[in-house]
């Protein structure tokens, strides 16, 4: 049977939960706001940037201890996490280019949101240049380690600092709002009781889709290690 | 690989509860699916589609396992 089963039920719980009653459950369309039906994308668009987030964050933690011990399997867990986190953020982008169309207007306005977030990923598409552009595995994995450092420390700037020193369409980024993520006026308890399983499901199973490529990755170092 | 095939039967079965569903209330249009302006015709779109993508993730997950024991 697969390994360590009860998160990865809670995963496919949570997120069955998600994608029905979030559909079913009461928004608040209060006057001013023409947010309307589309405020149900929180469930969806903001869980992929907080699934990413969570990837880079144990993808530098094992940046880290691989810088330590040397040790090629925290290079693997590394490189895969930054892997998953990098398509989240993809598809948090595209998902919020298609919000933004029907939103603002345009899927691309220039949002320093928007754009800190399409550096962040640019930064770690860089990573996946570098690492490919070496031969060497092990300078590979080291040189890997010490960029997804910086690409990491690059990440909170860009989408979490800069776009609060500015404007910014997204809600709660009005003038001294200065929250350019989620305005708090916006939500309601009912929609916070189906928000936080939906981070939670969503994170779950990009980790669980992350686990089964280390595990690829892990069972072919070994066959190479024994050929 | 008998459970997945009991667990894809069950799935199919689930769908077709579905699309029963749906035509017996096509003769009188104020049934569930077409309530809320048809917004759980959505709703079972997005579940079956995590259906598949869990079915997917987990028929991985085992051949892996499959694999790590060899």
């Amino acid at each position: 049977m697969i390994r360590q089963s009860w998160w990865k039920l809670l995963s496919f719980i949570l997120l069955l939960y998600t994608c029905s009653y979030g559909f079913l459950v009461e928004v608040p369309s209060p006057p001013g706001v023409p947010l309307q039906q589309t405020i149900r994308n929180l469930f969806f668009h903001v869980p992929m940037w907080i699934a990413m987030m969570v990837c880079f964050a144990v993808s530098v933690v094992y940046a880290v201890k691989y810088l330590r011990k040397h040790d090629p399997v925290y290079d693997i867990y590394s490189t895969e996490y930054a892997r998953t986190g990098t398509l989240l953020g993809i598809l948090g982008l595209v998902t919020g280019m298609i919000w933004a169309n029907y939103q603002w207007g345009k899927a691309w306005s220039g949002d320093p949101k928007q754009n800190g977030a399409a550096i962040a990923v640019l930064i770690y598409f860089a990573y996946f240049v570098l690492k490919g552009s070496l031969h060497d595995e092990e300078k590979q994995a080291r040189i890997g380690a010490v960029y997804n450092i910086f690409a990491f420390f690059m990440l909170f700037p860009a989408i979490w600092i800069l776009p609060r020193l500015t404007e910014s369409l997204h809600p709660g980024g009005q003038g001294s709002e200065g929250n350019p993520g989620l305005n708090p006026k916006d939500t309601t308890n009912a929609m916070r009781s189906v928000m936080y399983p939906a981070f939670i499901g969503w994170t779950l199973l990009g980790v669980w889709i992350t686990t089964l490529r280390i595990r690829v990755q892990i069972i072919n170092q070994k066959k190479l290690a024994n050929e | 690989m008998n459970k997945i095939k009991r667990m894809s039967g069950v799935m199919v079965a689930v769908i077709f509860c579905v699309a029963v569903y749906a035509q017996s209330t096509a003769a009188e249009p104020a049934g569930v699916m077409r309530s809320n302006g048809k917004i759980y015709v959505v709703v079972a779109i997005v579940v079956t589609i995590l259906l598949g993508l869990f079915l997917y993730v987990f028929n991985l997950d085992r051949k892996i396992s499959k694999l790590e024991k060899k």
